[in-house]
């Protein structure tokens, strides 16, 4: 009796598994395919109308392929918000700010990680409290002390407190001093005992054995910083001013200053700024996501 | 008499000296490597109090003064707080601001969740592809997803009303309407949470299988793991996408400037927080009184205020969360 139940049920089961179950293991693929469309959409439509003429970009219906197929946008927004000089300014801005970065946070982080002395945990917990801080909180009497000492229209309030372990933001020197501290803390401390027994000084074990073992985790705060830097809005809008200094996050502005927003133009120049930083994820998308991983794990 | 000359809280004389000299006198070794780990640490020492600790300080002595950049700050006491109560504008940017923080960011957490959740199986065919896809608008600078959903929410010509008409729906006026503005907001927010989502597949690839193997064996099917195993596994992570994103929902800046600024254009209304201020938030009410106005005094109260909601939104999500996280290592 109880046998032919339970063959009964399990055929039913194997039933299940046959149709349904196609089904249920097909849906979230399904649902995913819908979803990433939908995510895509927008990076379609940009690309699009960047291709497009003006009437052609505002007309409805929509038309999603390009005709006439036109490249005129990308020039005219390269003219227009001078791109060349927002390009080398950011460089300018993000290059020294992410080897100031990767310096002092790696300087700092071997202090946390392969040094013990007393009380230093308790520090630790100081540098991942600065985390919580709106940035909000000290932008005024930086902003004084940035006048005060002549460094408003220079990218000195920008690049200094990357070089002290201290740039503000989500990819900033706490952030990146946690990152290589993780990654300094799976060095074996026995390379590090062999090296200290041979005379070599703590610099010279941050130089020549722990660097070259982290190699990975300096790129990834490097690349980290350079594309915080490179997005940032909120520094560059308090402290470079002046026309001539200007990122290329904020040369977008340009295109809002027109009556009618020629959207072609604009969506050109949202792919130009947008495009390096593709690029670089694409390259390097390990990293990204190791790092991003990361800042989870404290959760 | 010895027993009571003791202090109470030792009942061992000997350990509490030992403890006590090994707390404040160092060995020579260990000297050496305080010293040492200062050094290193150094770079820090000095970014954190210089661009850490004294302006958290200065900020919170302007906010009890009058105070215009170059000149010396009159102390007014309690001023800046009782104006901030009179500020219309203020109570509008924390209502802005509480439906990014109350909405915007638990919204983007769950549609994160549901994706990493999806992106999480077995056998999984081309998901780097897909990890890509929903990671993609994280990457963009924030200024271009700004501007890229402007033109996407335009009421005429935008995307999004377009494909709305097709389908017979009469498409709100999004950042142009003021009582749909934030949604629009909350949209850019869920679509651009890409790093939420990564956070989440880490957390997910980190759940032991032997987990879904023992419920498996209990009969368990896909609702129960979900619900049994993997929401509890990943609820440290669920807390802290929760935490950080309602901490940057408060900040919200860059795009409500972009946003704010761009809407404005070609229309009457001429403040920075878009129509009728309905993208006003308090970051950006913030900036207008320090760097527009320079009314510093009363943008530093500002700050110290979001300072403080910010803290005790933290303590409460922690304190709410608390028996529903699972942790590990608390095992």
């Amino acid at each position: 009796m109880s046998a032919v139940v339970v063959s009964q049920s399990a055929g039913a089961r194997s039933q299940r598994r046959g149709l349904v179950g196609l089904l249920w293991r097909g849906a979230p693929i399904f649902v995913l395919v819908i979803l990433a469309a939908v995510y895509l959409t927008p990076f379609v439509w940009m690309i699009s109308t960047s291709l497009k003429t003006l009437p052609q970009s505002t007309a409805s219906p929509p038309v999603l392929v390009p005709n006439p197929l036109t490249f005129d946008a990308f020039p005219q927004a390269f003219e227009r918000m001078e791109f060349l000089k927002g390009f080398a300014n950011t460089l300018i801005y993000a290059v020294p700010s992410a080897i100031g970065t990767v310096i002092s946070c790696s300087l700092v982080a071997y202090g946390f990680a392969l040094i013990e002395w007393r009380g230093r945990n308790l520090v630790f917990l100081i540098v991942l409290a600065t985390l919580m801080l709106p940035s909000q909180v000290t932008l005024i009497p930086l902003y004084v002390i940035f006048a005060k000492l002549g460094w408003i229209n220079t990218f000195l309030p920008l690049v200094v407190p990357t070089f002290l372990a201290s740039a503000p933001g989500t990819a900033g020197g706490a952030f990146s001093v946690f990152l290589l501290r993780q990654f300094f803390l799976g060095i074996p401390r026995d390379l590090l005992d062999a090296a200290r027994l041979d005379g070599s000084s703590e610099f010279g074990i941050l130089a020549r054995i722990v660097a070259p073992l982290s190699i990975p985790a300096l790129i990834t705060v490097a690349l980290l910083t350079f594309i915080d830097k490179w997005n940032d809005f909120y520094g560059p809008l308090l402290y470079l001013q002046n026309r001539d200094l200007r990122t290329l996050s904020l040369s977008m502005q340009i295109f809002q200053s027109a009556h009618q927003t020629e959207w072609p133009q604009t969506m050109a120049a949202s792919i130009l700024i947008a495009l390096p930083l593709v690029a670089i994820y694409f390259a390097a998308q390990r990293k990204f996501i190791e790092g991003i991983t990361l800042t989870g794990l404290k959760g | 008499m010895t027993a009571i000359s003791q202090p109470p809280s030792s009942p061992l004389p000997g350990v509490s000296a030992r403890s006590r000299r090994s707390r404040f006198r160092l060995t020579r070794a260990e000297r050496r490597n305080l010293r040492t780990g200062l050094l290193f640490i150094s770079p820090w020492l000095v970014g954190f109090t210089a661009f850490v600790v004294y302006p958290t300080i200065a900020s919170l002595y302007y906010s009890f003064t009058n105070f215009k950049i170059l000149q010396t700050p009159r102390w007014v006491g309690l001023d800046n707080y009782a104006q901030l109560t009179k500020d219309p504008l203020f109570w509008k940017s924390l209502g802005n601001t509480l439906y990014l923080t109350l909405i915007g960011a638990p919204l983007s957490v769950l549609v994160a969740l549901g994706i990493a959740l999806l992106l999480n199986r077995r056998q999984a065919v081309g998901i780097g592809v897909f990890r890509t896809v929903f990671y993609l608008p994280f990457v963009i600078p924030a200024v271009a997803g700004a501007v890229l959903w402007i033109f996407l929410l335009n009421p005429s010509v935008g995307l999004v009303n377009q494909i709305l008409s097709v389908v017979g729906i009469d498409g709100p006026g999004w950042f142009y309407d003021p009582s749909w503005a934030k949604n629009g907001i909350v949209l850019l927010m869920i679509w651009s949470a890409g790093d939420v989502i990564i956070i989440y597949l880490g957390a997910l690839q980190g759940v032991p299988r032997a987990l879904y193997d023992a419920a498996e064996v209990d009969g368990a099917g896909p609702w129960v793991k979900l619900r049994h195993v993997t929401i509890p596994m990943v609820s440290p992570a669920i807390l802290f996408n929760l935490i950080t994103g309602m901490i940057s929902a408060f900040q919200y800046f860059t795009q409500a400037y972009v946003i704010g600024n761009g809407v404005s254009h070609g229309t009457n209304d001429t403040s920075i927080g878009g129509i009728q201020n309905s993208l006003l938030m308090y970051g950006l009410h913030l900036y207008n009184n320090g760097f527009r106005y320079f009314r510093m005094g009363y943008a530093s109260a500002l700050a110290w205020l979001l300072l403080l909601t910010i803290l005790v939104a933290t303590v409460v999500l922690l304190r709410v969360s608390r028996g529903r996280v699972y942790y590990e290592s608390e095992r």
